[in-house]
C-alpha cells in the first residue's frame, strides 16, 4: 500500500511516516500541495493521502479540491490532519471531498482508528 | 507511599460488595493512583486516612466516590467498529422485519461509561434507518458511576475524545461546537434515557429487550457474578433479541443458555430457544 503525506512540518511528516510504515505503507512526502501534485506524477497512485491544512504555496484544502477535480485521483482516500478545529472547517473539508478529518494533536491510536473507518488499516 | 495490606483489603471488600468489581492482589498501585486524588479532595491524610473515614461511615457519600473512582471508564465512539457494522448490516434490518407489526424497539446499554457507546448506537439508527423515526424506540443507557452518568447526559466531549473513532461526517452532523468542546445535539441526547443501574443487583422491570450492549464490563467480575448477570440479561432479553459483548468476553463456559452467532465480523449472543 502507498500513502502520500503532505505537511510543511518535517517532524509531523516523520511522525506520520513512522505510523504508516509500521503498517507497511510506502510513503511519499511533500511539504505543500503543489509539491504533492508534482510528486504524484508518474508514480503508482497511493491509496491514501494525509493532508495538513496550513502550508505555504498551496494549502491543504486547495490540494483536496485539486485532487477531487481530477478523475484520476478518485480512488484515493483523503484524510486531513490539521490544527484547524472549527466545525466550519471540518464541514468545508468534507464538502471539498476529504473522506476523514483528524485534529492535531493526535495519537497513533487515533490515526489507526480513522484508517479502520476508511477500511485502510491492513493490520 | 505504599498502601497498607489492611487498608487494601478493606477497600477491595468494599468495592466488591458494592459493585462486584474484583481487585486482585497486585492491583494495589491501581487503588493508590485512583484514590490518592480523592483523599486529597476530601482533605484526609492519604489512603489510610480515607479508610479511617470509611470505617466510621461505610455507606456515606465518600464510599460512593470510592466505588466510582475504582471503575475503569475507558471507551470511545465506534469502539471496535465491527459490532456497529453488525448492527447496521444485519441486526437492525432483521429486527425491522421482525417487529414491523408493533413498530417498537427496546435497547439497553448496560455499561455506558461516558456515553460514547449509546451515542454511537443512536447515530447508527439515525443515519441508516430513518424509517425508525416513526417507531417507538425505548433506549436505556445505564452505568454504576454517577460521574459517568453526568457526563453521558451532558454529552460533551473533548477534542481528543471526538478524534477517537468518530467519523468526521458524524461529528459535523450530530454535534455542536461548544468552545473547545463538542456536544451531542439535543435531539440525539433526547433519544436516550440515562440512569443509574448496578449490574451486581437484580434488574429493574424492563420491557423485553431487542438489543443489549454489555461490552467490556464482565471482565471486571468473577465467574459467579458473570453467571448471575448473564442469567438476568437472558431473562430480560426478547427470545429473538441480541446481546453484544466486548471482544474479550463470551458466554461460552459461563452461561450455556446462550448461543453464539457469527454476525458480519463479530459475534452476537442469543438465547437458546426452548
Ligand atoms: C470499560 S467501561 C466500558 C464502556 C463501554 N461499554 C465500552 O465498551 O466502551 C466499563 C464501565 O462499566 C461500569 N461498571 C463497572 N461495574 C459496574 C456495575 N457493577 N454495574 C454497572 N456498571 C458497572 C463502569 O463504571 C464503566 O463505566
Ligand atoms: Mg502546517
Amino acid at each position: 500500500m502507498r500513502a502520500l503525506v503532505v505537511d510543511d512540518s518535517k517532524t509531523m511528516r516523520m511522525i506520520l511516516k513512522q505510523i504508516l510504515e509500521s503498517l507497511n505503507y510506502e510513503v511519499i512526502e511533500a511539504e505543500q500541495g503543489l509539491e504533492a501534485l508534482e510528486k504524484l506524477q508518474g508514480v503508482e497512485l497511493p491509496e491514501l493521502a494525509l493532508v495538513d491544512w496550513n502550508m505555504p504555496v498551496m494549502k491543504g484544502i486547495d490540494l483536496v479540491r485539486a485532487l477531487r477535480n481530477d478523475e484520476h485521483y478518485a480512488g484515493m482516500r483523503i484524510m486531513m490532519v490539521t490544527t484547524e478545529t472549527e466545525m466550519e472547517q471540518v464541514r468545508t473539508a468534507l464538502v471539498e471531498g476529504a473522506d476523514e478529518y483528524v485534529m492535531k494533536p493526535f495519537t497513533r491510536e487515533m490515526i489507526l482508528e480513522k484508517l479502520e473507518i476508511l477500511g485502510l488499516n491492513p493490520s | 507511599m505504599s498502601i497498607a495490606q489492611d487498608d487494601f483489603d478493606y477497600l477491595r471488600t468494599l468495592v466488591r460488595q458494592r459493585s462486584a468489581i474484583v481487585l486482585e492482589t497486585g492491583k494495589e498501585y491501581l487503588v493508590e493512583s485512583r484514590l490518592a486524588p480523592l483523599a486529597r479532595e476530601v482533605g484526609v491524610e492519604g489512603i489510610s486516612g480515607l479508610v479511617m473515614l470509611l470505617r466510621t461511615d461505610p455507606r456515606g457519600q465518600i464510599s460512593n466516590k470510592v466505588v466510582d473512582a475504582m471503575t475503569t471508564n475507558e471507551t470511545s465512539f465506534f469502539r471496535d467498529l465491527n459490532p456497529f457494522d453488525a448492527l447496521r448490516l444485519k441486526v437492525i434490518p432483521d429486527l425491522i422485519a421482525a417487529r414491523g407489526k408493533d413498530r417498537m424497539l427496546n435497547l439497553w446499554c448496560g455499561a455506558a461509561s461516558s456515553g460514547q457507546e449509546p451515542y454511537t448506537i443512536a447515530m447508527t439508527l439515525r443515519e441508516h434507518f430513518p424509517q425508525l423515526n416513526e417507531w417507538r424506540i425505548r433506549f436505556l443507557a445505564t452505568d454504576i458511576s454517577k460521574e459517568m452518568l453526568r457526563r453521558s447526559r451532558a454529552g460533551i466531549y473533548s477534542q481528543l475524545e471526538v478524534n477517537r473513532g468518530l467519523p468526521a461526517k458524524y461529528l459535523v452532523k450530530y454535534f455542536e461546537q461548544k468552545g473547545a468542546e463538542w456536544q451531542v445535539r439535543k435531539d440525539l441526547r433526547d433519544m436516550i434515557e440515562f440512569s443509574e443501574l448496578n449490574l451486581a443487583q437484580p434488574l429493574p422491570p424492563m420491557p423485553k429487550l431487542d438489543i443489549v450492549f454489555l461490552r467490556n464490563v464482565l471482565i471486571y467480575f468473577d465467574l459467579a457474578t458473570k453467571r448471575d448477570i448473564l442469567a438476568r440479561v437472558r431473562g430480560a432479553l426478547h427470545p429473538e433479541g441480541y446481546l453484544f459483548l466486548g471482544g474479550s468476553e463470551t458466554t461460552l463456559n459461563v452461561d450455556d443458555q446462550f448461543r453464539r452467532e457469527a454476525c458480519e465480523k463479530t459475534f452476537v449472543y442469543r438465547p437458546i430457544r426452548k
